[in-house]
């Protein structure tokens, strides 16, 4: 079996005093798609956001593609463009252009010309429909429009994973399905995703596995037929009471 | 409008006008009756009194015209001076005010506070009556390297005259501008057209070096040093920095610069955290996320309250008249106006400067404030 392309071992994290992962252990297989919910302050969003380092942890390792995160990565510039990020806010750049959005970090990052990285901008933002838009700044845009240009800004770099740290928690309900949809599409192309999100639609439509978190911890990890249908803890049961 | 209401509005009128009359009548005749003339003909007139402070040439038989003129241009240079060091220095304690090194911050957050908080007026008295007035005197100047001299009557600094032969390096300075130019522009098309991001400053440094020695090979070294030296009382030769402008540039630099620092600092502060981590998230270094995100979008806070602080400064400048600094307001607005008497003309004459100082001030700052407007949002 190939080596997963995220391979996190014993992790654990405090803020203060505060333990907010407790002995994490995952594994994400290449093209695999996975699903992570619980209830609000489980470390969820805290968790994902480890993977790319926007928060450190302090014990334990987490391996991206072979290579050791940590207070010793060189760099984690490096690290960081092969893994695609979208985020509850969307957090688009305001002062620029859609099209700039998307082409600035191909731009800076992968020094890929003017022209090129435009092309590969327009290519993703027809990929998430929104071709139109491209000249438009953010606050001119819905909010869905918004969160699938922030899709289309990360596919743009071309990552191997991409995160979803609750895309459509922010959103008004009649535009949660439009992100879902292009999110639904980048999974049945093959896309590494790990989601965090309340969308259990989304999860028995497009993971391979459904992870629940509580208090810190992975209680519970199946694939969603199993997860949904019979789960084995008290408090998934308890959760998924409340949100289906 | 009903027709009670017009009624009062005129009666409300006549009564304004009739009372601007009454003043302007007032006034004419109180005038008429102390022998003061009117109108701006006393422009023409001979000043008759020195002034310690002259960027262009001007002596005691010039016209109060003259007079106008030097103050105007006393108070623009430490107005610019003052903007300039002010914002340099505002930047950087803003900026290493939100420093995660811990001295750093301390520091800029003691500087800011005791800058801030103690009376500008204070703080211009404190440098020229406290320290710069009690430097020795010329014949115990302090002596730095034996061409600049530290004395209460000023510094004394070198100056530099040019002789046959200095074009060249005039030349040659115009050649590594040039090279400049060319460098940027070459380095942003073929950013644009590549990808990659060229060398800027080694190929300007190379340049610059070997134009320099190609002028000292045809040209030699044509300048001359004028360094002062002690003649009796007093320095001769050089170029002499009065105390009173060292005093008020320092005093209005370091005060505006706690507030600017304070500016800065909220600007940044107000860029969402969120869009830092996106950069990063994208793979942006720390230093290009910062150029490219989080200035661009703090400089729309920063810009409208950094120009109210440009005009402060401006108009701050004018306290030089408690340490005698010939600015506009010493020399115009004080001793024109106690020789001349004509008060009505001369206020109104540097009312008006400073607002067209500010005006223009504001109008250039914010045509640059629309050019980075947020499009979409408010």
């Amino acid at each position: 079996m190939a080596q997963p392309i995220v391979q996190i071992r014993q992790l654990n994290k405090w803020y203060g005093n505060f333990h907010v992962l407790r002995d994490i252990d995952l594994d994400v297989a290449q093209g695999e798609k996975i699903v992570i919910c619980g209830p609000s302050g489980s470390g969820k969003s805290t968790l994902i956001r480890c993977i790319n380092r926007l928060e450190e942890h302090q014990e334990g390792t987490l391996m991206f593609d072979g290579e050791e995160i940590g207070d010793g990565t060189k760099s984690l510039e490096d690290v960081r463009k092969n893994i695609g990020m979208v985020f509850q806010q969307f957090n688009l750049f305001p002062h620029m252009t859609v099209l700039e959005n998307c082409a600035l970090a191909p731009m800076w990052v992968l020094q890929m010309p003017k022209a090129e990285a435009e092309a590969v901008a327009r290519k993703f933002l027809e990929r998430v429909r929104i071709p139109d838009q491209a000249d438009k700044y953010p606050g001119q845009l819905s909010g869905g429009q918004q969160q699938r240009v922030a899709i289309a800004r990360a596919l743009c770099m071309n990552p191997k994973v991409m995160l979803f740290d609750e895309p459509t928690s922010a959103l008004d309900p009649e535009m949660i399905k439009e992100v879902l949809d292009v999110m639904v599409e980048l999974g049945d192309e093959g896309m590494t995703m790990v989601c965090v999100t309340h969308e259990m639609g989304f999860a028995r439509q497009v993971a391979d596995r459904v992870i629940f978190m509580d208090a810190g911890e992975i209680v519970e990890q199946n694939n969603p037929e199993a997860f949904f249908a019979n789960p084995q803890n008290e408090r998934t049961k308890l959760f998924l009471s409340q949100v289906l | 409008m009903s027709r009670r209401d017009a009624l009062l509005q005129l009666v409300t009128l006549a009564l304004v006008v009739a009372g601007i009359g009454w003043l302007i009548a007032n006034v004419a005749d109180n005038l008429d009756r102390q022998n003061i003339a009117s109108g701006f003909g006393f422009l023409n007139e001979r000043a008759g009194f020195g002034i310690s402070q002259t960027l262009i040439d001007y002596d005691e038989d010039d016209s109060y015209r003259q007079v106008l003129i030097i103050g105007l241009l006393n108070t623009l240079l430490v107005s610019v001076l003052g903007i300039i060091f002010a914002s340099v220095l505002g930047f950087l304690l803003g900026v290493g005010r939100l420093s995660r090194n811990w001295l750093i911050s301390k520091i800029a957050m003691v500087y800011i506070e005791i800058f801030r908080n103690v009376p500008l007026l204070l703080q211009i008295m404190f440098w020229y009556f406290g320290v710069l007035r009690n430097l020795p005197s010329p014949r115990q100047a302090i002596n730095i390297g034996d061409v600049m001299f530290l004395s209460n009557r000023g510094f004394a600094l070198p100056s530099v005259s040019f002789m046959d032969g200095a074009g060249f390096y005039g030349l040659a300075l115009l050649a590594i501008i040039v090279t400049a130019i060319g460098l940027r522009r070459r380095a942003r098309k073929l950013f644009l057209a590549t990808g990659q991001i060229v060398a800027f400053w080694k190929p300007l440094g190379i340049v610059s070096l070997a134009v320099l020695l190609l002028a000292g090979a045809v040209a030699g070294l044509p300048f001359a040093a004028d360094i002062p030296s002690l003649r009796g009382f007093n320095f001769r030769g050089g170029m002499s920095v009065i105390p009173e402008f060292v005093a008020l540039l320092l005093a209005l630099s370091l005060y505006t610069a706690a507030f600017i620092a304070e500016i800065v600092r909220a600007g940044i502060m107000s860029v969402y955290q969120g869009q830092r981590e996106a950069a990063a998230a994208l793979g942006l270094s720390h230093n290009r996320a910062l150029s490219l995100v989080v200035i661009p979008q703090s400089l729309r806070v920063i810009i409208p309250p950094l120009t109210s602080q440009y005009l402060n400064l401006t108009k701050n400048s004018s306290l030089a008249v408690a340490i005698a600094y010939p600015d506009i307001v010493s020399v115009f607005a004080g001793t024109t106006l106690t020789q001349v008497g004509q008060a009505i003309e001369i206020i109104f004459i540097t009312m008006m400067v400073y607002l067209l100082l500010s005006l223009l001030t504001s109008w250039a700052m914010n045509r640059y404030n629309a050019r980075i407007a947020l499009v979409g949002q408010n």
